[in-house]
């Protein structure tokens, strides 16, 4: 039987109908104060002197940021984090990124493959799509940041 | 003036004992009442630190430690804060004092803790941020620390041997204090030749989680005079304050910082202002200090704690380590007692620890580790959710 893809939390990135290229994490924004919030906030809005009577509206964020500071995990986590007791640990590379747009900071794990040698605080980098771990019935899908590759850096340039 | 006096200060030593929290409790609870002369049944509130890894008893603290110590009718409460538990403890002490709700207050935090990482409760909880940052990223509480450590060598310069500075200096007051977990020398060769956990950070520049317990006994400064403390230490100031929105700098449990659209992040991050606000309400100022307890959960977070509670400006906290001046001895000791990396952290217990060595120091009690002619400290320290937590004593 087919794994269904499944994100590990809902509501927080664009789903598989949409191309790799418009991945994007969602957050909500106030639309009588501008504050925009992630992981989205669909309640009320949090910014105190906000003056009220807006509506939280879902907000892409910004696909690029730069490399806030990075770190990795060179010994297995605790549940809930899912992992194989019984294969060796893999250390996974954890990226903060800031986003110039949104003025924030919002963690992720790097891609499969990024090492913390590949980073440095200041670097483009860019979110993809993931996968967090599979399961017997289920792919849990994730985000990922992503050095965005030198030449692309250029073509903006 | 608001202060009341601590008259009595007791701990249990740091360890990984593998008892109930209970009973760390209980025994710095009463070497806490031994110190101050003082009675169990003289005890008209307990406040206790909670602790959330022990069970149902760990919830409700001060009424469990009331129980220990037999049953006697006094107030209980019971309060959490993660690791400013034992600030808020205090705090609801000294507010009860101040009412004239109660004479003599016991402030009790204890823990009994788990071999590895700490863990969010169980079960299936994606509505709980400590939860999800354990399940979607895998995200320890060394993982942030790293985070902090790395941004402030690319911000500042610092390097990994800085970082091993710390541990080298706050090893070596613990291994002056008995009631520390780790009484042992330090050298920077094994700070580098530990185990990378969470690059750029090293397992000797984490502090490890332990067992132990740590009490108070406050109240009035006349009650002080009456049974026999004409010259108390005093607590001068309790903050217990949470962040400002937009709260601009990551911290645990949070996955992101707010977003900074809607309006600017105030002057003073999170951290820096849980001093200003003591120091205000201690009518008094860094330039005014003898020493300082600070959460070191890492090596580089002292550093950090030297720039928030202002004995420098930012970046410059290595400098102000490699100087001299906050190891025992200099201008300013920073963590007397040997700090986290000596101790390892008992959650509750430890805001409460951080004010008996200060009770200690300000006594001229602390042996050893004496600060000569201390008049001033204060205690910094910071739970996750937002808890603020620091205390000014004088003498």
């Amino acid at each position: 039987m087919a794994r269904t893809r499944r994100p590990v939390v809902t509501g927080w990135f664009t789903d598989d109908t949409v191309p790799e290229g418009a991945f994007r994490l969602l957050g909500t924004r106030c639309s009588a104060c501008a504050a925009v919030f992630f992981p989205r906030e669909d309640d009320a809005c949090r910014n105190p002197v906000c003056p009220g009577g807006g509506a939280l509206g879902e907000v892409p964020l910004s696909p690029r940021g730069r490399v806030w500071s990075y770190t990795d995990g060179r010994y297995r986590p605790p549940a809930p984090y899912v992992s194989d007791p019984d294969a060796p640990w893999e250390p996974y590379t954890l990226v903060a990124v800031e986003l110039a747009a949104e003025g924030m900071v919002v963690l992720g794990q790097a891609a499969p493959g990024v090492r913390t040698s590949d980073l440095r605080v200041g670097q483009e980098v860019e979110v993809v799509p993931g996968v967090l771990n599979e399961d017997a019935e289920h792919v849990w899908t994730t985000w990922h940041w992503r050095p965005v590759a030198p030449e692309r850096t250029e073509e903006r340039a | 003036m608001n202060d009341i006096a601590v008259i009595g200060a007791g701990m249990h030593p740091w360890g990984k004992w593998g008892r109930s929290f209970v009973s760390y409790g209980t025994a710095a609870a009463r070497a806490a009442l031994a110190d101050a002369g003082l009675d169990w049944t003289d005890i008209g509130s307990v406040v206790g630190a909670d602790t959330m890894r022990c069970g149902y008893p760990g919830y409700v603290a001060g009424a469990t430690f009331a129980q220990a110590l037999g049953w006697q009718g006094a107030r209980v409460t019971s309060v959490y804060a993660a690791c400013a538990s034992g600030a808020q403890a205090i705090g609801t002490a000294r507010a009860q004092i101040l009412a004239g709700l109660a004479d003599a207050v016991l402030v009790v935090g204890a823990d009994s803790t788990p071999k590895g990482f700490f863990a969010p409760a169980g079960g299936e909880r994606p509505d709980d941020p400590d939860w999800l940052r354990f399940r979607i990223l895998g995200a320890t509480n060394p993982a942030y620390f790293a985070l902090y450590a790395r941004r402030r060598m690319a911000l500042y310069g610092d390097t990994p041997e800085d970082f091993a500075r710390v541990k080298v200096k706050n090893a070596a007051a613990g291994a002056l204090n008995p009631l520390a977990r780790y009484r042992k020398p330090v050298t920077a060769e094994e700070v580098a030749a530990s185990a990378v956990v969470a690059d750029p950070l090293r397992l000797l520049d984490i502090c490890a989680t332990s067992d132990g317990g740590a009490a108070l006994v406050l109240c009035g400064l006349d009650f002080a005079r009456r049974h026999g403390h004409p010259d108390p230490v005093r607590i001068r100031a309790v903050s217990t304050v949470s962040p400002t929105y937009p709260r601009a700098a990551l911290d645990l449990p949070d996955i992101a910082t707010d977003s900074t659209t809607a309006l600017d992040p105030a002057p003073h991050a999170f951290r820096a202002s849980i001093a200003r606000a003591a120091y205000e309400e201690a009518g008094l100022g860094p330039e005014d200090l003898s020493l300082a307890e600070v959460y070191d959960l890492s090596t580089a977070l002292e550093l950090e704690w030297y720039e928030d509670i202002g004995l420098c400006g930012p970046g410059e906290g290595a400098k102000l380590l490699r100087d001299g001046t906050t190891r025992l001895g200099g201008a300013l000791p920073v963590n007397t007692s040997g700090g986290l990396a000596s101790f390892g952290e008992a959650v509750p217990a430890q805001a409460i620890a951080q004010v008996c060595e200060l009770t200690w120091q300000l006594r001229g009690t602390a042996g050893d580790r004496q600060v000569p002619g201390a008049r001033a400290g204060i205690t910094a320290n910071q739970g996750l959710f937002g808890h603020g937590s620091a205390v000014v004593a004088v003498r």
